[in-house]
């Protein structure tokens, strides 16, 4: 069967079961009936999901340091949340209303919300791209702080207030087929030229650089893509659970959750980040005793993890590949870590006692 | 190798427990109350004290036998300040735990995430303390048993024209806080529609420590009072840095000053101003001794007014559950929305028609030493005024639309200044939904 | 004493007509003393993040939270030497046993006068005891991560941030504690018709004796040219038979006792304290060491006194509201413009 066919087959298929998963969990199968609140759990782990998916894009495949990701999710969230609650169900009426009215709706949304995720990506990305170093952790989280500041003063969105009044769509299948989508897109640019690219420049930006790869301009591409990833999450977000949107739900904590997600399952797996994402959404439901230990607990996870194994559980092997690929890797992972300045220093330095 | 092979089983096994944990529970012979209140983050301290007198209030009901016979089992979750979540533990209490009524939150942002959660299930749900008008309006299942900001901000406005004597007032809020927000507009409104000015606004953002900026643009614009419509946590450091600046002007704030904190931080530079209350902590009443006595003996520390009113808002519950006779959601409701003339400690509670309560607002007056002392009551129409304050009995009767005669003033029992009706012309309760009113 | 002020300042302008209706006279406490003391208590900080960033190219986020572990700890010392704060004399209930424990003056009673002496020594003590955890800090969690690449450091030091805000949240109460007063106020009259509180004088005094000491510490010490080594080469330091390890120790110690002096020295201007305050403060020092050049100290404290006194301009004469925004503003177009730092040099890479 021609690559083609085959592969639209294999999205019907991934579409088929995503519409079943979501039938099964908003209206269960027989006696078998799962409460909204598991559906509702479900459905913020495909949202974390997207996010840790694509912020994995920038932190894991290209090397950068962004610590942001709230902020591109609330752009995303509010820009397509103005759009729908202020233009949105009028759009519907006039297309007939009904359910392919909302189908529009609700697509037109998404896509504003990328991009102006995206738009967003760029402001932010283009002049600390430029700069190699730490500049874009600082960038991005002042970003982040000033994104919700901005939006605290916005009173066409409610300011402190919030946003209310949001139109919901309680859809897993929306949720789910954002996140498959972010999934397929980082999973084919990773294994493109242009993931290859980026890998480069991950390993040693100035090698990159002095092979011709134009890192400033594989690095904004990356980070917009990332960003306009984020803010599809965050229309599904603003859409898919309460209707209401407070600038204080995109604080620095929720960009630190996202991180946190693909640190766990590995920078540079895409299996890692959704593994990470879904046990980081599920975890804190299981574990709601210790609601009060829980941020001293996840610091402490996290320090002790760098220490012991900071690629995180899958980190520096993609399951993606063949075992035969995952052979190779596994002789790299160590290596993986050491950034090509520790390299080349623990080549050119003498190894008695010096380095390590 | 062996350590991803034990996160991995880690995280499949924590998925089959959650799974497992879905299973629907079975029914058990006990009233099931779900509490969500913010035990972290930033308004943990109001989070705290209100669990605290909800756990108070259901240790004094078992230990009296229950309701109608059954023992009250509370569930607790902690919303950590967060509108998201606050909705997610929600949704767990009303779906999992099948709780047959929730009390919760403090702030209004989270009570609107969760609000049509409750509603959509039919699970009544009792706010004690959120102010914004909009929770209630999700839905006839969703009660408050506090004033209204628009209330207390009417109340403000009038202590300030008509006590005060004031015609120029700044407004110094907090604009990342939309309890502040949304209370600091109603005092405008209501003070400009008495004929008073708002000479100027300033802002600042809950967590800073220096005022001095908008202290000083405030002093530039004279004002006669200045209203402060925001947490204690910064408003100790305002009042004490406005007298640094030398603004001899008294502070004029609402129910989020309360706490002992408050006076601990602001000292001296408090003393002669004020703030409305849901009750007051030195009043003499024994319910309400005894009630912050037992809190004391309990927890350690002076109840704040969200204690009070968290635990008046427990005992509406369970009265209400009593009068229903069943915990079906349904019947809950109906009870509750019929609640009239309850004695709770922080005055005499009846719900209105939109669910809101009418209920007396103390003007508080922070004294030397921190004492608080009762400046003023005001009994908003339809109201019946605190016990002890004699009321005439065109007040007491419940709500009837249209207006009510000015109660004639006597002399109050308790010490306290008499109690004052509210004019009839400018009662918001009764006005319903005022567009202007409604955030967005 | 408006026309004074104006007179003493001629390069201030009022930048529109709106705010000049706000009278410059009625200015209780002048801005500059203001801005200044301000601006060397981001110094401070700023020099803590610049030191450990040159000798270990680490930007270590939990520094601004070592600033607030400082202002508790002096909170619980003046405490327990007994000095009560003025302005209540209401028992003062903890969130944890070990809050009480230490609140109620394990160290005995006696009620110690607000006086300098007194700030001197709760200040220096806290400045020991704040090394100490610095050095902690860098042995058990930053340590075992330096053979890893610079992300997973920079994550770890996220993560230790973290720890010391939550700890402190679960420790200390997340309720906000009033400081006892270490120096009472007094307003004291300058020549030219301005009045500037004692407080302001007594912060600013301190915080320039500390810099000029670290200024001794860094260039005039063997400890201090070994830290200069350190970062300026790691590897030829090594091989010069520098104990890196213990340097770098040193540098936090440094760091640390620093901003922990910086948390009283805030204490003692604004009373109030709580475990979520190092994170703006924290940011804005990081932004100032950036400003002057992440790496070079005498950079740290131009940034640290730039951003103090554009803080304070912008409040007092534009609006309020965007005081916080004036630090990420600066840092923008720093990074626009000169990503390198007002006093810092381009670094050559090699190939």
């Amino acid at each position: 069967m021609p690559r083609f066919a085959r592969n639209l087959l294999f999205a019907l298929v991934v579409i088929a079961v995503l519409y079943g998963i979501d039938y099964v969990l908003l209206n269960g199968v027989g006696s078998f009936q799962l409460t909204p609140y598991v559906a509702r759990v479900v459905m913020l782990a495909g949202v974390a999901v997207t996010l840790a998916v694509s912020l994995n894009l920038i932190n894991g495949y290209t090397g950068q340091f962004s610590i942001g990701h709230a902020g591109f999710m609330a752009v995303g969230a509010y820009s397509s949340a103005y759009f729908t609650v202020n233009y949105g169900e009028r759009m519907a009426q006039a297309l007939g209303g009904g359910l392919h009215g909302a189908f529009i709706e609700f697509f037109l949304a998404t896509i504003i919300g990328a991009l102006f995720a995206a738009i967003a990506g760029l402001v932010v990305g283009v002049p600390s791209l430029k700069l190699k170093g730490d500049y874009l952790a600082i960038v991005t989280l002042g970003f982040g702080q000033i994104i919700v500041v901005v939006l605290n003063n916005i009173e066409a969105v409610g300011a402190a207030r919030g946003f209310s009044g949001i139109p919901i769509v309680k859809s897993f299948f929306w949720i789910a087929l954002v996140a498959v989508a972010t999934i397929a897109i980082v999973y084919n640019i990773v294994n493109s030229a242009f993931g290859r690219a980026l890998i480069s420049i991950r390993e040693d930006e100035l090698a990159a650089e002095a092979m011709g790869v134009n890192t400033t301009r594989y690095k904004v591409m990356a980070f917009v893509i990332s960003s306009a990833m984020a803010g599809a999450a965050g229309v599904l977000f603003a859409h898919c659970f309460d209707g209401y949107l407070n600038p204080k739900s995109f604080e620095f904590l929720k960009s630190f959750e996202i991180l946190i997600m693909v640190i766990l399952g590995g920078l540079g797996s895409i299996v890692g980040s959704i593994i990470g994402a879904i046990t980081l959404t599920v975890l804190p439901e299981v574990l709601r005793e210790f609601a009060e230990y829980r941020m001293v607990i996840y610091s402490l996870l996290l320090i002790i993890l760098m220490i012991t194994r900071p690629q995180g559980l899958l980190g520096g092997i993609d399951p993606f590949k063949g075992w035969r690929a995952r052979r190779a890797a596994k002789s790299r992972t160590e290596a993986e870590e050491i950034t090509a300045e520790d390299t080349r220093h623990a080549v050119s330095v003498d190894k008695e006692g010096i380095e390590r | 190798m062996s350590m991803r092979k034990i996160l991995l089983l880690a995280f499949f096994v924590s998925l089959a427990v959650f799974v497992a944990g879905c299973v629907q529970k079975g029914t058990s012979d006990k009233i099931k109350i779900g509490v969500y209140m913010p035990l972290t983050g930033g308004t943990a301290t109001f989070g705290i004290s209100s669990t605290n007198a909800i756990r108070m209030a259901t240790e004094e009901i078992n230990a009296a036998g229950g309701i109608n016979g059954k023992q009250v089992e509370l569930f607790v979750q902690d919303t950590r300040s967060e509108a998201q979540e606050a909705a997610t533990v929600v949704s767990k209490l009303v779906t999992q735990d099948q709780v047959h009524a929730v009390i919760g939150e403090v702030g209004s942002s989270r009570s609107i995430a969760a609000a049509p959660i409750c509603q959509s299930n039919k699970i009544p749900m009792l706010t004690p303390s959120s102010t914004n008008p909009e929770v209630t309006q999700k839905g006839d299942y969703i009660f408050r048993s506090c004033f209204t900001d628009p209330v207390q901000g009417e109340a403000i406005a009038k202590f300030a024209a008509n006590n005060l004597k004031v015609k120029r007032g700044a407004l110094l809020i907090d604009k990342k806080n939309d309890y502040s927000v949304g209370l600091g507009k109603f005092i405008a409104d209501a003070f400009r529609k008495l004929g008073g000015e708002i000479v100027i606004e300033q802002y600042y953002q809950e967590g800073e420590s220096d005022f001095n900026g908008q202290l000083t643009s405030i002093k530039g614009s004279n004002p006669d009072v200045i209203f402060v419509p925001g947490y204690y946590t910064e408003v100790g450091l305002i009042a004490q840095q406005a007298r640094k600046n030398g603004i001899t002007a008294p502070l004029v704030g609402g129910d989020g000053w309360d706490s002992q904190r408050l006076y601990e931080i602001g000292g001296q530079a408090l003393v002669g101003s004020f703030f409305s209350n849901h009750y007051s902590v030195d009043d003499p009443d024994p319910a309400v001794q005894k009630f912050v006595n037992d809190y004391k003996t309990k927890y350690g520390n002076v109840p704040d007014a969200l204690a009070a009113t968290a635990y008046d808002a427990a005992r509406i519950m369970f009265d209400a559950i009593k009068r229903a006779g069943s915990t079906d959601g349904a019947a809950i409701r109906d009870a509750l929305a019929k609640t009239a003339n309850f004695p709770g400690i922080t005055g005499i509670v009846t719900l209105n028609s939109e669910r809101n309560a009418v209920k007396p607002i103390v003007m508080i007056r922070v004294d030397q030493g921190g004492k608080y002392g009762v400046a003023d009551r005001v009994t908003p129409e339809g109201a019946v005024a605190a016990p002890g304050t004699t009321a005439s009995p065109a007040t007491s009767a419940s709500p009837a639309a249209g207006a009510s005669p000015a109660a004639a003033t006597s002399p109050a029992a308790t010490g306290a200044s008499p109690a004052t009706a509210a004019s009839p012309a400018s009662s918001p309760a009764r006005t319903g939904a005022s567009p202007a009113t409604s955030p967005r | 004493m408006s026309a004074s002020c104006l007179n003493s300042l001629p390069f201030f302008l009022h930048p529109s007509s709106l705010v000049s209706l706000i009278p410059v006279s009625l200015y209780g406490n002048f801005p500059l003393v203001n801005g200044i003391s301000l601006g060397a208590i981001y110094a401070l900080i700023a020099l803590g993040y610049t030191m450990v960033y040159g000798v270990l190219k680490l930007i270590n986020f939990a520094h601004g939270d070592v600033f607030m572990v400082g202002a508790f700890t002096g909170y619980y010392l003046a405490n327990g030497l007994g000095v009560r704060a003025a302005s209540s004399l209401m028992s003062n209930p903890e969130a944890s046993s070990i809050g009480r424990l230490l609140s109620r003056g394990i160290l005995g009673g006696g009620v110690a006068e607000p006086s300098l002496v007194t700030a001197l020594i709760v200040m220096l003590l806290v400045m020991v005891i704040c090394a100490i955890l610095g050095v902690i800090i860098e042995r058990f969690a930053y340590r075992p991560v330096r053979k890893y690449s610079r992300l997973t450091a920079l994550i770890t030091a996220i993560g230790v941030s973290l720890l010391l805000e939550n700890g402190g949240q679960l420790v200390f109460g997340a309720d906000p504690k009033s400081y006892p007063q270490l120096i009472a106020a007094r307003n004291i009259s300058l020549p030219g018709g301005v009045t500037v509180t004692n407080q302001d004088l007594i912060v600013l005094v301190i915080a320039l004796g500390l810099m000029v000491a670290l200024q001794f510490i860094v260039y005039r010490t063997k400890t201090g040219k070994a830290m200069r080594a350190v970062s300026f080469n790691l590897q030829s330091a090594k091989l010069m038979g520098i104990n890196t390890d213990r340097i770098i120790a040193f540098t936090f110690a440094l760091g640390s006792a620093l901003a922990a002096a910086a948390g009283v020295l805030v204490a003692i201007r604004i009373p109030r304290i709580d475990p979520l305050m190092g994170i703006l403060v924290g940011l804005k020092a990081f932004v100032a060491a950036v400003l002057g050049g992440i790496g070079n100290i005498p950079g740290a404290v131009l940034g640290g006194l730039l951003i103090g006194l554009t803080e304070t301009m912008v409040v007092g004469y534009l609006s309020p509201t965007y005081k916080d925004a004036v630090a990420f503003a600066i840092l923008i177009l720093i990074l626009l413009f000169r990503p390198t730092g007002l006093l810092g040099s381009v670094a050559q890479e090699k190939v």
